[in-house]
């Protein structure tokens, strides 16, 4: 890798700046809107009004999250990446800016779709058709700068990070585009051009590689640049990065089908899906075996330093859920998993445990580098490190609990066959779980604020010193 | 030099490799679904009353998408005994041929819908969808009291069904001819009853015979 300094002039810092700084806000909404979600599950009242009912607030909370501050990290971290990495500043410092008020506007076009009901019906891809299009059109102004970028490196060698973020960008291409396709009503309605089976395993195949490929493959490629960084190690193995890499580009794909098990979808492809899913255990352990084997002998660095402490929980949870998701896709397991809140548990162990705390300790390292000072509050990242680890327990253990407990009150039968609960009856048994869920969240959600706030302070700070970052290009 | 070292050189080459490497599973998996004959399941005459939507019911089913039903109901259910005593026959593929989208859904916060055509009476839907609790006191459904303020736009329903055929709903002439008037002066409540009671219920099963291969 080659070690350049932000000093250099022509490296475009101001654009991961923005991109950071508009990250740590949407981590802040995004948590703010699901724990106000998790609170409407618990007590329906919260309903208030058509605008901010559950179903109409629950894309915006995926959206915010996914494409809000997953986007804007991804964005952020992809663009420092790729110039410390290739020795090169941006190829246009123009399209960059248009990648970011791009992104930014759709963001805000999605806040106010959502309560308003837009929607094209499928999960993680509600955003109505003009959006799509923007999308489609902002994601290829971020690929195509990144590309374009390498091609102009300085280096001979294309390094790891930006092989993830790269097979990232091309699969959300692919999915973005054909998971979309509608014939349009009005601006604000249209509807899949697939139907029933079909536009499932269309869905499915866009919704896993939302998971699998923006909010892991691009999360990969923050660890294999941000982990070696902050614990100033090598990372472990080359040969297991390669091996990593391909398998995770080749297999990931597969995985939609298992969403679908014993549903209308025929047999073959959900066996299939199931398969590769175990399959993908390992590229998944081996990747995260080559981030944590990276500390080697410096485990003492963890003593002290709390955002290597991010980097590394992140990936302990990132090996915990990739062991997991296969699993619930046996079809044993997955005949129980299907349709409870155990799926949520999972999902969020992927999402707070392994993309937010990946995300947070990479922009905990960018921030003081960034601004050239040190971080506002050491203790407040050491306190947000904790109250957000344990708010993800609480979060996970609860949909544990609540999601196995659904599965068996549903199949459970009386001595004659008959079902012994209603499906009310499971409806109350989940009241305490969903009101714990929502006490994880609200830690989530707190550990989020203090972050913004340490990183106020730390650029007001920063502020308040002679700049030096003036003679950055924007 | 190995050929993983010629891709991490050049960058076009990586483009390449990585764009048809992540092609594959996705060929695999979806294209054979349009051209394996049992896909969607072949059913006789008898059993076969599958039809599109009718212009209200399509109107209650954009009420259903809007509100985000499918993030709490499936309408998908699965081949086990227990899920048969509850919400009754497993779901075939041929069953949501017209949806578009699909409406399976992927979490049971509330009970699965894809057979509660006809399990309650309009009157019972209408004060369910209004007020839940009034019904269930146990349910965590937000109300949907305001469905009955508005009513349908019906200059959009006729360009809603053409919009449909174009992707291969077998709407008609007379489908398009009669959408606005069909839906004039209906409420979004009377469409989602109206598409509710007709879930599930197009298809004549035929007692202990096989659906799936």
């Amino acid at each position: 890798m080659v070690e350049n300094t932000p000093e250099n002039p022509n490296y475009n810092m101001a654009i991961v700046k923005a991109f950071a700084i508009c990250s740590v806000i949407y981590l802040v909404v995004g948590a703010l809107v699901g724990d106000l979600i998790a609170w409407q599950l618990s007590f329906p009242a919260l309903n208030v009004n058509e605008y901010l009912s559950f179903g109409r607030l629950r894309p915006l909370h995926t959206n915010a999250v996914i494409f809000a501050f997953g986007g804007c990290t991804l964005m952020a971290t992809a663009f420092y990446v790729v110039q410390r990495t290739c020795a090169v500043a941006l190829w246009s410092n123009k399209l960059a800016w248009f990648t970011f008020w791009g992104w930014n506007l759709i963001i805000v076009a999605a806040v106010i779709s959502f309560p308003m009901g837009w929607t094209q019906g499928k999960e993680y891809a509600e955003l109505e058709w003009p959006i799509d299009i923007a999308i489609a059109i902002v994601w290829l102004s971020y690929m195509f700068n990144f590309i374009m970028t390498i091609a102009n490196r300085r280096v001979s060698h294309i390094y790891v990070a930006n092989w993830f973020f790269l097979g990232m960008m091309i699969m959300i291409t692919y999915l973005h585009v054909v998971n979309s396709l509608v014939v349009p009503v009005t601006l604000t309605h249209s509807y899949s051009i697939y139907s029933g089976v079909h536009d499932a395993m269309i869905q499915w195949w866009w919704g896993h590689n939302a998971v699998g490929f923006f909010l892991t493959a691009g999360f990969l490629g923050i660890m294999y640049y941000f982990i070696p960084k902050q614990a100033d190690l090598p990372i472990y193995s080359y040969r297991l990065s390669v091996l990593h890499f391909w398998a995770l580009m080749f297999g990931y794909v597969w995985l939609g089908a298992h969403h679908l098990q014993y549903t209308a979808l025929p047999d073959w492809a959900g066996s299939l899906g199931a398969a590769v899913s175990i399959a993908m255990i390992i590229p998944s352990w081996g990747g995260a075996i080559n981030g944590l084997m990276t500390l080697s002998g410096a485990w003492n660095k963890l003593r002290d330093d709390y955002v290597l402490r991010f980097l590394v929980v992140s990936l302990a949870f990132y090996a915990m859920s990739t062991f997991e998701g296969p699993v619930m896709s046996l079809k044993t397991v997955n005949a129980l998993s299907h349709y409870t809140d155990w799926t949520i548990g999972h999902v969020h162990s992927g999402a707070l445990g392994w993309v937010a705390m990946v995300s947070i300790g990479a922009i905990y390292h960018l921030v003081p580098r960034l601004w050239k000072t040190d971080i506002y509050s050491v203790s407040l990242v050491n306190n947000h490190f904790w109250i957000h680890t344990i708010g993800t327990v609480i979060y996970i253990c609860a949909m544990w609990v609540s999601g196995i407990m659904q599965g068996l009150m549903w199949r459970a039968t009386d001595d004659y066959g008959n079902l012994s609960y209603t499906f009310a009856e499971s409806v109350v048994a989940m009241h305490p779980y969903y009101v714990l869920r929502s006490v994880g969240g609200l830690l989530v959600l707190l550990g989020a604020i203090v972050m913004l706030y340490n990183i106020v302070m730390t650029i007001r700070n920063s502020s308040s010193q002679p700049s030096t970052t003036a003679a950055q290009g924007v | 030099m190995s050929f993983q070292e010629k891709l991490e050189k050049n960058i076009w080459g990586l483009i390449v490799m990585v764009a048809i490497v992540v092609s594959i599973g996705g060929i695999v998996e979806i294209v054979p679904l349009y051209y394996l004959d049992n896909t969607i399941e072949t059913l006789t005459e008898e059993e076969d009353s599958i039809r599109p939507y009718t212009a209200l019911e399509q109107e209650g089913r954009d009420v259903y998408v809007r509100e985000g039903c499918y993030l709490c109901h499936s309408q998908m259910i699965r081949p086990f005994r227990d899920e048969k005593e509850r919400y009754g026959h497993y779901s075939l593929a041929a069953e949501s041929k017209y949806d578009h989208p699909f409406q399976w859904g992927s979490k049971r916060t509330g009970p699965d819908l894809a057979r509660v055509g006809g399990k309650y009476s309009n009157a019972w839907q209408r004060q369910h969808l209004r007020a839940p609790r009034s019904l269930v006191p146990e349910s965590v459904m937000p109300n949907y009291a305001f469905f009955e303020d508005h009513i349908i736009d019906d200059s959009l329903t006729e360009r809603k069904l053409r919009a449909l055929a174009m992707v291969g709903v077998p709407y008609t002439d007379a489908d398009f001819a009669g959408a606005a008037d069909a839906v004039r002066g209906k409420t979004e409540m009377d469409a989602i009853i109206a598409y509710l009671q007709v879930l599930g219920t197009m298809v004549n099963f035929e007692k202990g015979k096989d659906y799936r291969e």
